[in-house]
């Protein structure tokens, strides 16, 4: 799994030489969706999800922890997705199980980002020991194995619930980010606009945050987004195998009560399903904003017309 | 030689990291395994057992943490992994080569397969812009690579297992047939290695043809393909000889790299699949908090991806003269 989101996540990278002031991040992120169809789709997506964790009340029928229902009834009216071996609603519990882990994806994926804008900028613009340091502490975290080490961390502190899982989520997510910002930083180190406010006198601190990070913009959304999809992909496996808290509702615990249950075996395969597709469609909107993001900042990635057949002389002028 | 001393500093400080924070967990998050063995061995065992996992684990030692660091690093010294909480009294590495070789088969099997499968995509994709292969399947892939692995390793077995009945639906073999090495058992593990390997080609390959297709669009914005197609080269002398062979060193640098996370890269799947593997033996280990096992593994995949991360290194630079001249 782990390899699979950075191979994806890697592609941003092509894309960092480009340091010219920058709109905000909203800004950003709406001309996107307007230009860009892969953009729309993700942005509708994650937008669903969004109405439904803010209002689970209003769109699940029953509660979701109640087991009053027979178990394992098909789809129907009442039970538009059937329910599961425990006698409880799927639709319900598909709801309200979007707050969990929509929160988590976010959560741990602005952690994660701001984290790895702490390191990688600062060792950028720190520079010598400071620089070698931090960056030596990126590559380790980037090299040992995310998921057996989430899964080492989460065992010991089983107890911990859902802060715990992010906090591991956040600790095994930052390093690719951290390394692509540093890079991004370096390049932006000796401009004259950073050499003007040193001139001026200005703190570091205030440098960073008000000179280098307002020309990251796109390069940390496109971090962000990236981030969020591992976290959404983690906390399902982890979740799945059992080590979230198996009483609170997500579309990972729920896989974990489906397998457990043997679902597929026992004729309630939407159990397993569904929940799944949910996090497959978050994590594949997340998916899409990025690669969508990608193509925006690197005009020689965009699909094109079928009749640019020699690619060599118009992809770097393509404007589609 | 400035390169070289730089690898082998990471090598060794990472190394130093791995081995490290797996002495130091157990101790910062303790109750978890003192528990587990007071309920599991309390009176079955010899005490010298008990002293010695409680050394691993770091609980009810007389010693000073120092010492116990030491004493522990001297024991990996020897390959020393301790007993296996779950499997007593097996050791740790007994368990471990247990499930190693089908990890490797399966997982090594898909990775191959995904990597060849997945550059020659690339490179048809980027070489005809805006066919087929170009504009369906890199977002198709890109929408996959979304999906939790082992959710797809469900759907196969719902559609292909329980549905069609084509492949069988768990565990590595089945228990008619003997575990000698005869044609018969070869083929049945294949035959239920299938499943498994399709579910991880699918999810991984997506990878494969972005970086490679993203690297030949670049590549073939190059002058020298420019030169080679106004000498009138035939395109398939171009295509693989000009520019894939040129676009593909990240592409081979990522295979090298993955080949050490095969080790760690499908463990969910095979938890799926019930594959007796190291996925599968950690989950056990979860479950039953045997933790000298977790700890063996984790330590295990590390060093098996750190040393694949070398070997990249070391493929970059004899392949990319540019690297050796930058550092």
């Amino acid at each position: 799994m782990g390899l699979d989101v950075r191979l994806v996540a890697e592609q941003p990278a092509i894309a960092t030489e480009a340091a010219r002031p920058e709109r905000g991040a909203l800004h950003i992120v709406a001309g996107a969706m307007r230009s860009n169809r892969k953009a729309l789709v993700g942005g509708v997506i994650l937008a669903a999800f969004v109405v439904i964790a803010v209002i689970p009340g209003l769109l699940a029928p029953y509660d979701p922890h109640a087991l009053i229902f027979e178990q394992t009834l098909g789809p129907s009216r009442e039970h538009l997705l059937g329910t599961t071996g425990n006698g409880q609603d799927i639709f319900s519990q598909l709801i309200w199980g979007t707050r969990e882990s929509l929160a988590i994806a976010v959560v741990a994926g602005l952690m994660a980002t701001v984290l790895s804008l702490l390191v990688g900028v600062s060792a950028a613009y720190l520079g010598g020991l400071s620089d070698h340091l931090l960056s030596l502490l990126t590559d380790v975290f980037l090299v040992i194995p995310t998921l057996p080490l989430m899964i080492v961390v989460a065992a010991y502190a089983r107890s911990g619930g859902l802060a715990v899982l992010i906090a591991v989520i956040v600790i095994t997510g930052w390093s690719y980010g951290a390394r692509q910002l540093r890079s991004q930083a370096l390049s932006l180190r000796n401009r004259d606009f950073l050499d003007a406010a040193r001139m001026r006198g200005e703190r570091t601190v205030y440098v960073i945050v008000f000179e280098i990070l307002p020309t990251m913009t796109s390069l940390i959304v496109a971090n962000f987004l990236g981030a969020a999809l591992y976290a959404v992909l983690a906390a399902a496996g982890l979740q799945f195998i059992g080590l979230g808290n198996p009483s609170d509702m997500s579309w990972g615990t729920m896989l974990f009560w489906a397998q457990n249950n043997g679902a597929l075996n026992a004729g309630s395969p939407l159990w397993a399903i569904v929940p799944g597709l949910c996090i497959a469609m978050l994590g594949a909107a997340f998916a899409l904003l990025n690669y969508a993001f990608d193509e925006i900042t690197n005009p020689a990635l965009r699909p094109k017309p079928r009749r640019a057949i020699e690619p060599s002389i118009r992809s770097s002028k393509s404007a589609t | 030689m400035g390169y070289l001393v730089r690898r082998l500093e990471f090598f060794l400080v990472t190394l130093w990291a791995a081995l490290t924070l797996n002495f130091i967990l157990p101790r910062l998050l303790p109750g978890g395994p003192e528990v587990a063995l007071r309920t599991r061995f309390h009176g079955r065992v010899s005490p010298g057992t008990i002293k010695s996992l409680e050394v691993a684990l770091g609980i009810h030692t007389q010693q000073g943490q120092l010492q116990q660091y030491l004493e522990y690093l001297g024991n990996l010294l020897h390959g020393d992994l301790g007993v296996s909480l779950g499997f007593y009294p097996e050791r740790v590495t007994q368990v471990i080569m247990m499930a190693l070789p089908w990890t490797l088969g399966l997982v090594g099997m898909a990775t191959v397969i995904a990597f060849v499968l997945g550059t020659l995509i690339g490179i048809f994709g980027a070489w005809r812009r805006g066919g087929l292969l170009d504009s369906v399947l890199p977002p198709v892939f890109v929408v996959i690579s979304a999906f939790p692995y082992f959710w797809v390793g469900l759907i196969c077995i719902l559609l292909f297992s329980i549905t069609l009945g084509w492949f069988p639906q768990a565990f590595g073999s089945s228990s008619e047939v003997t575990s000698e090495l005869s044609f018969p058992y070869v083929l049945d593990v294949l035959w239920h290695s299938i499943l498994p390997a399709f579910t991880i080609v699918l999810t991984s390959i997506g990878g494969w043809i972005l970086t490679m297709r993203n690297n030949m669009i670049t590549t073939l914005a190059e002058d020298y393909i420019r030169m080679a197609r106004a000498k009138g080269l035939s395109p398939t002398r171009i295509m693989f000889q000009y520019a894939a062979r040129n676009a593909i060193l990240p592409n081979l640098v990522g295979f090298a790299m993955s080949l050490g996370f095969v080790i760690s890269g499908a463990l969910l799947v095979e938890i799926v699949f019930n594959y007796p593997g190291l996925g599968t033996f950690l989950l056990q280990a979860v479950n039953n908090e045997d933790f000298s096992l977790m700890q063996g593994l984790f330590l295990l995949i590390t060093v098996a991806v750190l040393l694949a991360v070398v070997a990249a290194d070391f493929l970059t630079a004899w392949l990319d003269p540019r690297t050796r001249e930058r550092a």
